[in-house]
């Protein structure tokens, strides 16, 4: 099958994924309306806190990107629900019996969810500069730094396509993608300063890629620790978090895009 | 080579085997579809009629036994068997959220139809099937009919030469499943080939050619309706006696009257004997047991159901095929 053809059934596929996040609610609920809430409770729950206990008024803006990069991490999640329930409903099967090319059902999930992390992106960030974020470097650096959030984001919805056509239902999707994620976007530097985390964590934290993605999108728009007694980053992932996140990416597609491709072959209903 | 047969037959399986686990659903199946002609699949819960289905479109690879559909082998070349077939699955497979003309649409579009011919037969099929003022809402506020209509259309759009309908009329009302049968009718007159499940003989004596009839991985029976009905006797003379301790001697002054086996149902207390000939034979019986002096609770007289089918194919009934099938798979967990 051509390049073309599977282009434009991936398309085909991806629009029809894209009309869903108008019409169900939970979407609309998950793609908007959470990532507002992430930003203000964060912003004002955590960020005022530990301004008031001498962070300094960085701080907010420093915990910005760190809720972008776990929100994104999360939207990924949707690839492998919306596959789950794909194959639960049977539409899978009636895809698979179609003579369309067999990798756009993956390639197009995984683009409408993209489209869904760039909506992600732009809501959180209108919401952030209403709570006075800034982007303090240039437009072109900053828009780097949130496609270094989107091909992350991606990479992880090809590891959510796997396990999305592995396990039983939605549900499970979504609980067993909790139980990952939460700690990997947690013991990072998301939301706290990496000195602040004790020895072995501190390790896991400094090659955790979610750490190298928020530090990239912080680098690249202008929003650094605000403790200017801060160490600098020991580990090479941290200090080259650009090419480190890429790397990591490009590791995670070169893996999990065969062995998804493979398993969505072998998937039917029951 | 039979070359002759792949240019006639537009589905032809052989020894077709297929294990999930330790449950054989397929064992051995053979199956052939002649060009422009409907195989009427008639097996009871269990039988192995979806696996068949799964396995002849692609869904599904066999563990054993060969297939090809249109002359295409569905294990070695599945993406060309793939342009040739039109599916709808047995639980209709239609996107919820979705209104009916983009579900049609979507379809057209992955068939390569293009944008324009894909929207005109989004919209000719809607019309074909009563949906067209439905078209334009979200499956998800379809009946359940709505939807199975929907999903036939999907199978549809590409106007394929081989058609799979598994199940096409489950749980529909009578009035539904009636037009269901008129589009079908529609359809192989119009001359495609069509495999077709189901578990009701009506239906299958009323869309197929060929009927096979298959329990347990396995082509049980086969043959037209009339052959089949032959088998199974035209009639069943049903009868209930008053008193259990007679049924052997009933049996024995019914036998005569049987074209085949009288079978006994114990615990009902009552008689199946396989008959032709109507009321006759049943005034007949009826002198026969009072001249015995066995007292008769009920009976009656009734065209073969599948249990029939069952009951002379087998020995047992469809729901006794069920829940022998369900203990094994009791006694395999308890292993
Ligand atoms: N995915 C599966 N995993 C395990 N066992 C399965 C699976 N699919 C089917 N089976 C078993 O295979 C056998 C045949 O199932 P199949 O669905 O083909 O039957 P069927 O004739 O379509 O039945 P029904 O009339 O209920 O639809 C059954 O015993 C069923 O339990
Ligand atoms: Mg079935």
């Amino acid at each position: 099958m051509s390049t073309a053809t599977a282009l434009s059934d991936g398309f085909v596929v991806a629009k029809r994924n894209l009309i869903k996040i108008k019409r169900v609610p939970d979407m609309i609920v998950f793609t908007t309306m959470s990532p507002i809430m992430f930003i203000l409770l964060f912003a004002y729950v955590f960020g005022g806190a530990i301004d008031q206990q001498g962070g300094g008024e960085g701080y907010r803006e420093f915990l910005i990107a760190g809720i972008f990069a776990q929100t994104v991490v999360f939207g990924a999640t949707v690839t492998g629900a919306g596959l789950a329930d794909d194959i639960k409903k049977g539409i899978i099967d009636r895809f698979r019996s179609l003579p369309m090319s067999p990798s756009a059902v993956l390639f197009g999930r995984t683009l409408s969810d993209v489209a869904n992390n760039v909506i992600v992106l732009v809501v959180m960030g209108l919401t952030g500069l209403l709570v006075g974020w800034r982007i303090r470097t240039s437009f072109e650096e900053a828009l780097l730094g949130f496609l270094l959030l989107l091909l992350f984001a991606y990479a992880i919805s090809w590891v959510m396509a796997w396990v999305g056509m592995l396990v039983p239902s939605p549900e499970v999707v979504n609980n067993a993608s909790f139980m990952v994620i939460f700690p990997l976007t947690f013991v990072a530097n998301t939301f706290v300063p990496l000195e602040t985390l004790p020895g072995p964590l501190q390790t896991f934290a400094e090659w955790n890629p979610v750490s190298a993605v928020t530090q990239a999108a912080r680098d690249l728009c202008g929003n650094p620790n605000p403790n200017p007694a801060a160490p600098e980053p020991t580990s090479w992932a941290l200090q080259n978090p650009e090419i480190y996140t890429i790397l990591w990416a490009a590791v995670v597609l070169l893996i999990f895009v065969p062995l998804s491709n493979a398993q969505y072959r072998r998937s039917t209903s029951r | 080579m039979t070359v002759s047969r792949l240019v006639t037959d537009a589905v032809i399986a052989e020894g077709l085997v297929k294990h999930y686990k330790e449950v054989k659903a397929l064992d051995g199946l053979d199956l052939r579809v002649p060009q422009g002609s409907v195989l009427g699949v008639l097996g009871p819960n269990g039988a192995g009629k979806t696996t068949a289905v799964r396995i002849l479109t692609t869904l599904l690879k066999p563990d054993a036994g060969r297939a090809q559909v249109a002359g295409i082998d569905v294990v070695e070349d599945p993406a060309g068997v793939r342009t040739k077939i039109g599916v709808s699955g047995q639980y209709a497979a239609v996107d919820e959220y979705l209104t009916g003309f983009e579900n049609l649409d979507m379809i057209g579009r992955l068939y390569h139809l293009g944008r324009k011919r894909s929207q005109q037969r989004a919209r000719e099929l809607l019309e074909q099937f009563r949906l067209d003022e439905a078209g334009d809402r979200m499956a998800k506020t379809y009946s359940g009919g709505m939807r199975r209509r929907l999903d036939l259309a999907g199978a549809l759009v590409a106007d394929p030469p081989v058609l799979f309908l598994d199940e096409p009329t489950t749980g529909l009302d009578p009035r539904s499943r009636t037009e269901m049968w008129d589009v079908i009718k529609g359809l192989v007159a119009a001359g495609t080939s069509l495999l077709l499940t189901t578990q009701y003989l009506e239906e299958a004596d009323l869309l197929a050619d060929n009927i096979v009839v298959i329990d347990h991985g396995l082509v049980i029976a086969e043959g037209t309706a009339d052959q089949l009905k032959a088998q199974v006797g035209g009639e069943r003379l049903e009868i209930t006696v008053s008193d259990a301790t007679r049924i052997a001697q009933a049996r024995k002054v019914l036998q005569p009257l049987g074209v085949g086996p009288v079978v006994v149902e114990e615990h009902q207390r009552s008689l199946l004997v396989p008959v032709t000939g109507g009321a006759s034979v049943l005034a007949d019986a009826l002198r026969r047991l009072d001249g015995e002096g066995i007292e008769v609770d009920d009976v009656g007289l009734r065209r073969p159901t599948l249990d029939d089918v069952f009951l002379t194919l087998t020995g047992h009934t469809a729901e006794e095929s069920e829940q022998a099938e369900s203990d094994d798979q009791l006694e395999e967990v308890a292993r």
